[in-house]
């Protein structure tokens, strides 16, 4: 029973009891707003600068009050992964549940400590709001709810990637990651927000968002449909695609980026070959058009195009020079990073369309581009850049320097190679790992340790090659040198025993131009008998189509003039890939789509006025 | 919710007369209402009315993301929306298996039984309201203030906290804040005396309840009541005690009970809950600085969140009655089916129609009261 005494007293002195209160402190409310909490959750605030317009905060909105609106004059730039967009909020939605703050993969928005807003009938819409840093009236209340580490829902850390140990993997070309686990692999699509950062950052616009959020609900077969939506290079760019995806994508703002590519990689290789080629066919015309297109060169920008013309109905022959189809992929990337049974994989789907590729066949010499155009609707070059640039330092034109895509291609065609024991290697960029790093697994095959020394012009920090190429150099035990330009090569009777080199100043002048200034005072010879140039490469046009194709197209400082679409001044001849535009898998295939439309374009225009010239 | 409520009855007997008591009344909760058919004073039979403007949420929550639904569900009871985030968090934890860390769960007891002493000041001051008496309703409000200044600080919100989330709960406790729980404790303390002499001891209110709307322990059971209102038919029921979650079975607190079941025992069991929730709360201070975190156990990305399937029932002792989420996953990113099984909807219908007959009508807005329904919870 309760310890309450109701039982009414009856006093006549009740009443004075409440004379007490007279001493005490009333209960008032003072009419101006008082301050709020330290983490109120008011109106909203967002940082300009840290906001990259992912559009996550109106994902999760559980009233839809977010609306991204453009803000004019904000940076817009996909590659770098930042829209001009901005959050507005509709505040006759909101519920102030804060759960944009808690989600936001940059951390710009917050709740700030203002919550008064009073608007009179005119101004209705003043309750959608477009917030920045000041408040929604400019007042600068401090923020409220902020994200801390308590309250981030975003999840940062990615799923790591098994790999080889470097002394297991130095010892042969063998694939040094081994892809995700179907475990792995669902937790880290789960990590996406689906903002499409990565979209749009890529050359191919590949439906990153889609296939991520395919992998998510564990079909696989979704997610190959949606890669095939832009890249038939899907096993390929799963290993080695440079993924400015990853580098767009918003989760990397604070944490890591989803691992995109290895996603990719992971519904590639989980899908049986035949599902993916009735995948492929799917949505294919079955009408013919009677039309051919001749390409040459099988790399990707070649089989992207061939592929496009061969679903659209045309007949697609693909020449090219050397005994197997892939071009750079193929035969200027290692094994220990794309395996060649898994560019095999991308090609025979091109080719289970009906693509014919006729291997060893080079345009220029076997047959003349002439002779393609007579035989064909339409003829696309896209023959990248087969020849590694020089030095021209003294002493580079000496047996025993190499260009390292000649190299490259040796080791793929399986030509006998002695290695030395020593080489220098020079250059920064992806090409000059993968030949140090092919060259190190040589040396280790044939004397059991690796001596090679990397030299680049570039201050460390700044080499063009991506990041994890350098890591995983320096643990196969590959010495790399920063800032160092080739001199000269050094000679001893007649052999190659080493490079000289000085330490580089500035890599520019004024203007910006590429222009290295040595230090000469200080120079260092590294000993090898090997000296490898990989500072770039360069096509041969004019080899392909001969003097007179030559003379008839339009150049402009030596490079073929084309059109947007990739068209030359010729009416039946394109141009595209590395040839065009550099330099990786992904920009040649997007570069394929792009010539294929507009080569299908013209070749249905051909239908309509009568069809093929060639019956 | 009942159409027959919106047509006047066809050829009434002479004697009867037919009253709409709310939704626009000063003596009922919300846009709640009661068609009353009256005899003279006396009632001879009410239907309740729900209101239409909170339905529709079990089914809002399908079309909803598993975390968007944490915005949804405190809106279900005004007054005491902290068990409702907490029954809903913990169905969807049971689902995923997620481990709810110890200092979580100290923080939850603290916003539980925080939000029960908000909510049992609002419904004295209601309560007295209803017998004419408004101070004690002026009281109820600015104490419960108080209350919520202290879920503004912790949880950002006054009254919507959205403070748990399926895991443990979004922020940890500012500093100082203890020290200020604590200080606010002792202030309600102290205003006890003068809500006893204001209000629970007041002639006016003892006699005017006493004896109004008796429940006996019987019909209780058999009407499903729970809360305060069995506890005041003398039957010792609770789920913190009964059926234990987060930390209760570690702290120390009684259960009072009353034995009449009428209206001024269910305030008085509300009037020694208060006192209880002040221990409770009066513990968790003692412990929480020595109870080391984390505040949340990991949980996937919300946009990318599927709850395995299954189905889960997650009961809590709200201020107002025994409240249940009942909640089913197909293992979607939303929910399958939800269901509330709010204490009110047992007691602001069926119970509140079963007292109202015979009646006299001045004290039907007093039955209503001393019920603490919550009319979102009926509609739901």
């Amino acid at each position: 029973m309760s310890d309450i005494d109701y039982k009414d007293k009856g006093s006549i002195l009740n009443p004075l009891r409440a004379l007490a209160f007279f001493g005490r402190k009333p209960i008032t409310e003072k009419l101006a707003p008082r301050k709020a909490s330290e983490r109120y959750r008011g109106f909203h605030l967002n940082d300009w600068e840290k906001c990259v317009g992912c559009s996550t905060c109106q994902k999760v909105c559980d009233n839809a009050a977010i609306t991204m609106v453009k803000v004019p004059g904000l940076p817009n730039d996909p590659v770098k992964g930042v829209r001009d967009l901005r959050p507005a909020i509709d505040y006759g939605r909101c519920c102030w549940c804060a759960l944009c703050v808690d989600l936001c993969p940059t951390g710009s928005i917050s709740l700030s400590q203002e919550y008064v807003h009073t608007c009179t009938d005119p101004e209705l819409d003043s309750y959608f709001v477009l917030p920045d840093p000041n408040g929604i009236h400019n007042q600068h209340f401090p923020a409220g709810w902020s994200k801390e580490s308590d309250n981030d829902l975003v999840d940062h850390q990615r799923q790591p990637m098994a790999e080889l140990e470097p002394s297991l993997r130095i010892g042969d070309f063998s694939e040094m990651v081994s892809g995700y686990s179907k475990q792995q692999a669902i937790i880290e699509a789960s990590r996406c927000v689906q903002c499409g950062m990565c979209h749009d950052a890529c050359p191919t616009r590949m439906n990153a968002p889609e296939y991520i959020r395919a992998i998510w609900q564990d079909d696989l077969e979704e997610a190959v449909r949606q890669i095939y939506r832009t890249n038939p290079f899907a096993h390929t760019c799963g290993r080695v695609c440079t993924h400015r995806c990853e580098d767009a994508c918003s989760v990397g703002h604070r944490g890591e980026p989803i691992a995109i590519r290895w996603l990719k990689r992971y519904a590639m290789d989980h899908v049986a070959p035949e599902r993916i080629r009735a995948i492929v066919t799917e949505g294919r015309l079955s009408d013919k058009s009677g039309l051919r297109v001749a390409i040459v060169g099988a790399g990707p920008a070649g089989l992207t195009a061939a592929f496009d013309l061969a679903r659209s109905g045309h007949q697609v022959t693909v020449y090219e020079a050397l005994p197997k189809a892939g071009g750079m992929t193929r035969y200027g990337i290692p094994d220990y990073r794309l395996p060649a049974a898994s560019l095999d994989r991308d090609v025979e789907i091109i080719t289970g369309l009906g693509v014919e590729i006729r291997y060893d066949t080079h345009v220029g010499r076997d047959v003349s581009m002439a002779g393609l155009h007579d035989e064909h609707d339409a003829v696309l070059m896209a023959i990248g850049l087969q020849f590694g640039r020089s030095t021209r330092i003294p002493g580079s034109d000496q047996p025993g320097v190499y260009r390292a895509v000649d190299l490259l291609r040796d080791i793929v065609l399986g030509k006998p190679m002695a290695v030395p024991s020593r080489a220098v290697v020079i250059g920064g960029g992806n090409v000059a790992m993968d030949i140090a790093r092919s060259l190190a697994r040589l040396q280790k095959i044939q004397h059991g340790q690796v001596g090679i020394t990397l030299t680049a012009l570039q201050p460390e920090g700044h080499f063009p090659a991506d990041p994890e190429e350098i890591k995983e150099a320096l643990e196969e035990g590959i010495e790399i040198l920063p800032a160092r330009g080739p001199q000269s090569v050094v000679l001893e009777n007649g052999r190659v025993i080493g490079l000289e080199t000085a330490r580089v100043m500035s890599l520019l002048d004024a203007q910006g131009r590429f222009a290295p200034t040595y230090d000469l005072d200080d120079r260092q010879i590294h000993s090898g008998e090997w000296m490898v140039e990989a500072i770039g490469q360069m096509g041969d046009a004019d080899a392909i189509l001969g003097t007179e194709l030559t003379e008839q197209l339009e150049w402009a400082r030596g490079r073929l003039q084309l059109n947007a679409e990739g068209r030359t001044s010729l009416s039946w001849l394109w141009a595209a890939g590395d040839i065009v535009n550099g330099p990786d898998v992904v920009h040649a295939v997007a570069d394929g789509h792009r010539v294929a439309a507009s080569i299908n374009a013209y070749l249905n225009e051909q239908v309509k006025q009568g069809g093929t010239r060639h019956e | 919710m009942r159409a027959e409520n919106y047509q006047a009855r066809h050829q009434p007997p002479s004697n009867e007369y037919e009253l709409n008591f709310g939704p626009n009344h000063p003596g009922i909760e919300g846009n709640y209402a009661l068609k009353v058919r009256l005899h003279g004073d006396t009632v001879i039979e009410a239907k309740a009315d729900g209101g239409y403007l909170h339905r529709g949420f079990e089914k809002l929550m399908e079309q909803r993301l598993w975390i968007q639904n944490l915005a949804l569900v405190p809106r279900i009871c005004v007054p005491d929306p902290a068990p409702m985030e907490l029954a809903y968090s913990t169905a969807v934890e049971n689902l995923c298996g997620l481990d709810v860390p110890v200092r979580a769960q100290w923080l939850r007891v603290l916003q539980m039984e925080l939000s029960r002493i908000a909510a049992h000041l609002f419904t004295f001051g209601g309560h007295a309201a209803t017998t004419g008496m408004y101070n004690p309703m002026y009281w109820g409000v600015a104490d419960r203030d108080v209350v919520l200044d202290l879920f503004e600080e912790l949880t950002g919100g006054r009254v919507y906290h959205i403070y748990n989330i399926p895991g443990g709960v979004r922020k940890d406790v500012p500093d100082g804040f203890l020290g200020r729980v604590a200080s606010t404790l002792d202030y309600l303390e102290s205003r006890l005396p003068d809500y006893d002499n204001l209000f629970f001891t007041n002639q006016v209110f003892v006699t005017r309840s006493k004896g109004v709307g008796t429940l006996s322990q019987q019909q209780a059971l058999e009407l499903g009541v729970t809360g305060p209102n069995l506890r005041a038919t003398g039957l010792a029921f609770d789920v913190r005690r009964d059926d234990p979650y987060l930390v209760y079975d570690q702290l120390d607190f009684d259960i009072p009970i009353e034995h009449a079941g009428d209206a001024w025992a269910r305030t008085l069991v509300r009037r020694a809950e208060l006192k209880e929730s002040i221990r409770i709360v009066r513990q968790v201070l003692e412990r929480l600085p020595s109870i080391p975190g984390p505040i949340r156990a990991p949980i996937p990305n919300p946009l990318a969140w599927n709850v395995p399937a299954g189905e889960y029932y997650a009961r809590v002792e709200s201020s107002k009655g025994e409240l249940s989420w009942y909640v089913v996953s197909n293992g979607g990113a939303r929910p399958y089916r939800t269901h509330i099984r709010g204490p009110s909807s047992m007691h602001a219908v069926q119970v509140l129609e079963t007292l109202c007959k015979g009646a006299r009508l001045e004290d039907v807005a007093q039955i209503m009261f001393s019920l603490d329904a919550c009319p979102p919870e009926v509609d739901r």
